[in-house]
């Protein structure tokens, strides 16, 4: 065991020296702040993480991540201003095309927002902010992001939210879980936000756009309780190297 | 020109803060069976006539002030 990576630096047990590192955007808007700690955890991972301006355009990437935080303080819904931000222009327009998009936390919000993931994130059954372990479950494994994940597996990562309660109506929902769309579910008495069918992650029906509340980020590093994140941001870095490896 | 929108929770949707404020005022003693908790948004803004106004808004409510899935609009324009 060598010593602990500097940020920005793959430990170097994890990243394979002959593999190629992808280029993973982290995009920042204003009021993000888990943009370090997703750039430091995908660098770890073997990824190339590459900072992104709210006003820019998407550099040329083979996925991106949009982390967690408070953009544009939450105001009117959360998410709903972000989106409208110029970089979500070549979100979308990056995701239409298969891109690999992940949204964690502040991220998923933005993205159902934007109408590239189905439904909404409410304010928490209980009205309290909660910041804790979470249990969940993994629905569907074999996606861009759960390909190192076993069907059913059960994964700890932290949740820290206000607003994490998916919502889609009612009658929405079969045509989901049919698709395949339901990734992740809280496990049984784990659910902290009171979400719908226990939903804690979802993708679109093109399986290239996912998004989460809990923070694979913060659960890549024993000394944090549990790397059962590094199954998810590592799936992605899979894909994005797999992808990068296709000649355009 | 000025207009108000009134956000509000569509009906049939849970309300965890109205839920609250509920359950506060019946805690003070007000008989209160339910309470839906949305949000005003005034504006002031340019527009040809109250029509040109109620086209406008009603453009804004649909991009960003309210969430279909979730919310309902009603606009008032003021001349």
């Amino acid at each position: 065991m060598t010593g602990r990576a500097a940020p920005g630096e793959a430990e170097p047990e994890e990243a394979v020296a002959s593999a190629p590192r992808p280029r993973v955007a982290v995009v920042t808007f204003p009021g993000s702040n888990d943009d370090r700690d997703a750039a430091l955890a995908l660098a770890r991972l073997g990824a190339e993480p590459v900072s992104a301006w709210h006003d820019d355009e998407l550099p040329p990437v083979e996925a991106a991540v949009l982390p967690g935080g408070f953009s544009y303080g939450d105001y009117l819904r959360c998410g709903a201003i972000a989106r409208f931000s110029p970089v979500m222009r070549s979100v979308a327009a990056f995701a239409a095309e298969g891109g690999l998009v992940l949204g964690i936390c502040n991220g998923f919000q933005i993205l159902c927002e934007a109408g590239l993931l189905p439904g909404v994130l409410r304010p928490n059954r209980s009205l309290s902010f909660v910041c804790r372990d979470v249990a969940v479950r993994v629905e569907r494994p074999g996606t861009p992001f759960t390909s190192r994940c076993a069907a059913g597996q059960r994964l700890v990562v932290p949740v820290k939210h206000g607003e994490g309660c998916w919502y889609v109506p009612e009658h929405v929902l079969p045509a989901l879980e049919r698709r395949g769309q339901i990734v992740l579910r809280y496990e049984q008495g784990e659910n902290p936000n009171g979400s719908i069918a226990d939903v804690a992650g979802v993708a679109n029906e093109a399986g290239n756009v996912m998004g989460l509340m809990p923070h694979p980020e913060h659960a890549v590093d024993p000394l944090l309780g549990s790397t059962d994140g590094a199954l998810i941001l590592g799936s992605l870095v899979d894909a994005a190297r797999s992808r990068a490896a296709v000649p355009a | 020109m000025r207009a108000v929108v009134a956000v509000r929770p569509k009906p049939g949707i849970l309300d965890p803060q109205g839920e609250a404020v509920r359950g506060s005022l019946r805690h003070l003693g007000f008989a209160v069976s339910e309470a839906r908790v949305g949000r005003i948004v005034d504006l002031e803004l340019e527009a040809r006539d109250e029509r040109d106004a109620h086209d406008q808004v009603t453009r804004m409510c649909e991009q960003l002030l309210a969430n279909p899935l979730i919310e309902t609009f009603e606009i008032e324009v003021k001349p």
